[in-house]
């Protein structure tokens, strides 16, 4: 039975990199695809229940039918507004392009810029608070849409759509504002002391929650809004 | 025999681990929040007792009047709740935190700060969830809460309150630390330690927290409709507005059944690692026990409706999660003869740790069979909603993973404090305790058969239940009783156990290198790892002839993504002589400070417990809206203007708390610079 003590004049600091991981991946980077998978149950659980809701409400106003009241016969038209939420998707997608761009630019800081083109296309700040606008915008479209539903007699309490529905898209409308402000945050910091590729993993993780939010939509889009 | 104990490190007592009381609420070292999950889940666990012993003293009799209906519902849904998620899952994440880093050679766990938040959420969410009893509000819902049974229309207290916040508080707890634990199992593994060369436990907690992550947001999600449902008057659980009233049964199932998994699985891991240590055998069957957990886990997903047996399902659902469950009995009984297997043959020492283990194979296959039995649709109608069924899980639950968390504890409690406790008065703990239970939940087996239904305040006398019930009572305060032994052995050892040395049962894992209680940086060296059982390969290789070995180590991590390999080849790979096990693994006797070895910690920070008292506030804010509304109602305009001010105070005093030091924790780098 042998055994080597160890003893002080052995202690070193680790030959390797102490930062180094198993995977050669940041841990964050692990980090964030463990927690979207666990967005995608969240969002499974919430997107199920509307389907399973679908067509069970006992009044208007539904999605895509229009509605009289006995008690007092008035019509209420189908609700959704595909048009309106077709530009808001619309909105939503160009803001992943941003993104994307966004995160390039960050990794690309230290690659010097010749054109205008690439001066623009290089210019993180810019393209960080280009996603984080057209976030905003998406929000924007989503308060005006919720604004005119009650408007139009539709809220949370009024039937199971408006129940499934106003919880299913606020949960959305929620990671999209969580998403906006840590754009804002990255923005800040890209502004005071300038992200490089250093900070990329910082942006790429923002970059995968903001691609996932996306992602979501185009399933609830597709969903709520498309298949009747 | 070559020199194991150098002489200790005496001159280094400046470097000591800091004391007092804030540098507990500011630690982000893995073993010592792994501590305070141990001591605070024995606390939940000692309180959960006390309420078990409370209903079978109600219940010892016919025609009980200890307590009224009303505390009985919630004595009964305080004590599930408070053993499910304040007792046991804390019991499993106290070792998770301490042993995970420890056994694949990390020195903290992926993430320090949001570990330390993860106990904090978890110990404010218990004290918040527990001061419903000076409202006398308790939760009386059960723990599995059915709705539409709890929306504001039939349970229009507090309870229901308290008890959906508690949940969605302790829920953050566990998923926070889920992420956590999947990033460090899957990245900061010492060099050499390969998926199939981690320790069974390691691997149990590995699978456990895909679960957590995966099964916990349905139980958001279902307790943020029954929320709106009770606050804002959605209708999720309105079946007048054509609410499906299974839905919540769906959701909640969906979530139960893993949940059931994240109880055992981590015991099971436990059992795997004390088992060998005690046995002197490697675990048998290794990969088939890795195998084994994966698919319990896959198909812990698939079996929920077994507990809806009796809501009229149809034939077709009945059929496809009666079979599903028992196809679930296969992997797990690979497991049991597993255990019997690697201590067929062994030279087997029954110490404390050991004798549990041998419990848990017993007492749990009762409770699997018995499992078995109600996969049956026809049989489980029979036996759904009887004390069958609490015989059943209580054998699954405490005959499982009590028994395998007490293994746990007997095993590692020289690691985590550096003392033994003591095996006279471990012996007395585990007789009582193994007599005590199959005293109590056995003769339920029983009453259940003869018709008793659970949740019943009280009984009437002469329809065969008498003998039953007093039986159960006896083994429930013989099994109080040896619970008390445990406390005391737990005392006695913190002021004048044995000291315990590196290794004191021989166990062939990388945690017993290090000393007891091991130094704040784990390793002074990150060791590499050439096989499953590093120390035995150094001090008794007879022991690891049939293990895999490799005389080198590897060249790269076995971690393949997309069918690449990747990771970082290690960095000097040994020369080819005999010495390389030696220098490759090696045992540390002397503890030295962090900054002599130039090893960088992360800094203290009290951040985490501030970002996770505001959540807490923050989440507390709903049941002023409540007390608000039943203001309204009573027409007291000016009480219910004041309790919707401390619904704001509270609501965004919380948010703003939360959000601020968030920022704070994470604009501040986790070490500082240069040591
Ligand atoms: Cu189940």
């Amino acid at each position: 039975m042998t055994s080597v003590p160890l003893t002080a004049g052995h202690v070193a600091p680790d030959a390797h990199d102490p930062h180094a991981t198993s995977t050669g991946l940041d841990n964050k980077k692990i980090a964030i695809w463990a927690f979207i998978g666990s967005e995608c149950m969240l969002f499974a659980s919430l997107i199920s229940t509307y389907l399973i809701y679908k067509g069970r409400s006992k009044v208007g106003p539904f999605p895509h039918e229009t509605w009289t009241d006995p008690s007092t016969g008035k019509t209420l038209h189908a609700i959704l507004n595909i048009p309106v939420t077709s530009a808001s998707t619309f909105v939503l997608l160009m803001s992943s392009l941003a993104m994307v761009l966004a995160l390039a630019a960050v990794q690309n800081k230290n690659v010097p810029k010749r054109t205008t083109g690439e001066r623009i296309l290089g210019n993180s700040s810019l393209w960080l608070l280009a996603t984080a606008a057209l976030g905003i915008t998406f929000l924007g479209f989503q308060a005006y849409e919720f604004t005119s539903f009650v408007h139009e007699g539709l809220s949370i309490r009024t039937n199971l759509f408006g129940s499934s529905f106003f919880t299913l898209t606020g949960f959305h409308g929620a990671h999209v504002t969580a998403g906006v402000i840590w754009l804002l945050t990255l923005f800040a910091i890209d502004r005071k002391r300038g992200l490089g590729p250093r900070d990329e993993v910082n942006v790429d993780i923002a970059a995968l929650y903001w691609h996932f939010v996306d992602v979501v939509w185009i399933a609830i889009f597709t969903l709520v809004y498309l298949i009747k | 025999m070559a020199t194991i104990a150098a002489t200790p490190a005496h001159a280094h007592e400046s470097h000591a681990h800091p004391t007092g009381l804030r540098s507990w609420l500011a630690t982000v070292d893995h073993k010592r929040i792994g501590t305070l999950y141990l001591f605070t889940a024995l606390f939940f666990f000692l309180l959960g007792g006390l309420e078990a012993e409370i209903i079978r003293m109600q219940l010892q009799g016919p025609n009980g009047h200890l307590v009224s209906a009303e505390t009985y519902n919630q004595l009964f849904t305080m004590h599930g709740t408070t053993m499910i998620f304040l007792a046991i899952m804390p019991l499993s994440a106290a070792f998770f935190n301490f042993l995970i880093p420890l056994q694949i050679g990390a020195r903290d766990v992926a993430f320090p700060r949001l570990n330390a938040f993860s106990y904090w959420v978890y110990v404010l969410g218990g004290i918040f969830i527990n001061l419903s009893w000076l409202l006398h509000a308790a939760p009386d819902g059960g723990w599995f809460g059915y709705a539409p049974l709890t929306t504001r229309a039939y349970s229009p207290g507090l309870n229901i309150d308290f008890w959906v916040l508690g949940l969605q508080i302790l829920g953050v707890s566990s998923l926070a630390a889920g992420f956590n634990f999947i990033t460090t199992i899957i990245n900061m593994r010492a060099p050499g330690m390969n998926l199939m060369r981690m320790p069974m436990f390691t691997w149990a907690a590995f699978v456990v927290q895909f679960l957590i992550v995966l099964a916990f947001p349905v139980i958001t999600i279902a307790l943020v409709f029954l929320m709106f449902d009770r606050f804002f008057g959605t209708n999720f659980y309105t079946t007048a507005a054509g609410a499906d009233p299974l839905l919540w049964q769906h959701l909640f199932w969906i979530f139960g059944h893993p949940e059931v998994y994240i109880l055992i699985l981590p015991a099971f891991g436990l059992v795997s690692d004390v088992l060998p240590a005690h046995t002197r055998k490697p675990i048998f069957g290794y990969p088939v026990m890795v195998f084994s957990l994966i698919l319990i886990a896959f198909l812990g997903f698939g079996v929920w409706a077994h507990h809806m047996f009796a809501v009229g399902m149809g034939p077709i659902a009945d059929t496809v999660f009666g079979l599903t469950t028992m196809l679930i009995a296969i992997p797990t009984g690979v497991k049991i003869f597993n255990w019997i297997a690697t201590m067929h043959g062994g030279s087997i020492r029954f110490t404390t740790a050991c004798l549990f283990c041998i419990a848990l194979v017993a007492f749990f296959t009762i409770g699997g069979l018995s499992g078995v039995m109600h996969a049956s649709p026809p049989a489980d109608l029979q036996q759904t909603d009887t004390y069958f069924i609490v015989a059943h899980f209580h054998y699954v639950l405490f005959g499982g993973s009590m028994m395998g968390l007490f293994a746990g504890v007997y095993h590692y409690f020289p690691k985590i404090t550096g003392r033994m406790l003591s095996e006279r008065i471990g012996k007395w703990h585990f007789w009582l305790t193994a007599i005590g239970m199959n005293l109590t939940f056995f003769p339920m087996h029983f009453s259940g058969l003869l018709g008793m239904p659970r949740r019943i305040y009280r009984y009437d006398a002469g329809q065969g239940w008498d003998g039953f019930n007093f039986a159960s009572s006896i083994g429930a305060y013989i099994l109080g009783i040896g619970t008390l032994f445990l406390v005391w052995n737990i005392i006695k050892s913190l002021r004048s156990g044995t000291r315990a040395g590196n290794d004191p049962w021989g166990s062939p894992t990388l945690e017993w290198a290090i000393p007891s209680p091991p130094p704040e940086y784990n390793f002074a060296r990150i060791p590499t790892v050439t096989s499953r059982y590093p120390l035995w390969d150094m001090k008794q290789p007879v022991l690891t002839a049939d293990v895999p070995h490799t005389q080198r180590g590897d060249k790269e991590m076995d971690v393949a993504i997309g069918g690449k390999t990747v990771g970082h080849p290690h960095p000097a790979p040994a020369p080819q002589s005999t010495r390389v096990a030696e220098s490759a693994m090696h045992i540390e006797t002397e503890t030295y400070s962090a900054a002599e070895l130039g090893i960088a910690l992360p800094d203290p920070t009290i951040k985490p417990l501030f970002v996770a008292l505001g959540l807490v506030i923050m989440l507390t804010a709903p049941l002023f809206m409540h007390e608000a509304q039943m203001r309204e109602i009573a027409g007291n305009a000016a009480g219910h203007r004041t309790a919707m001010t401390m619904f704001w105070v509270f609501a965004l005093g919380g948010a703003s708390l939360m959000v601020g030091m968030l920022y704070n924790w994470l604009l501040t780098p986790l070490e500082s610079a240069h040591h």
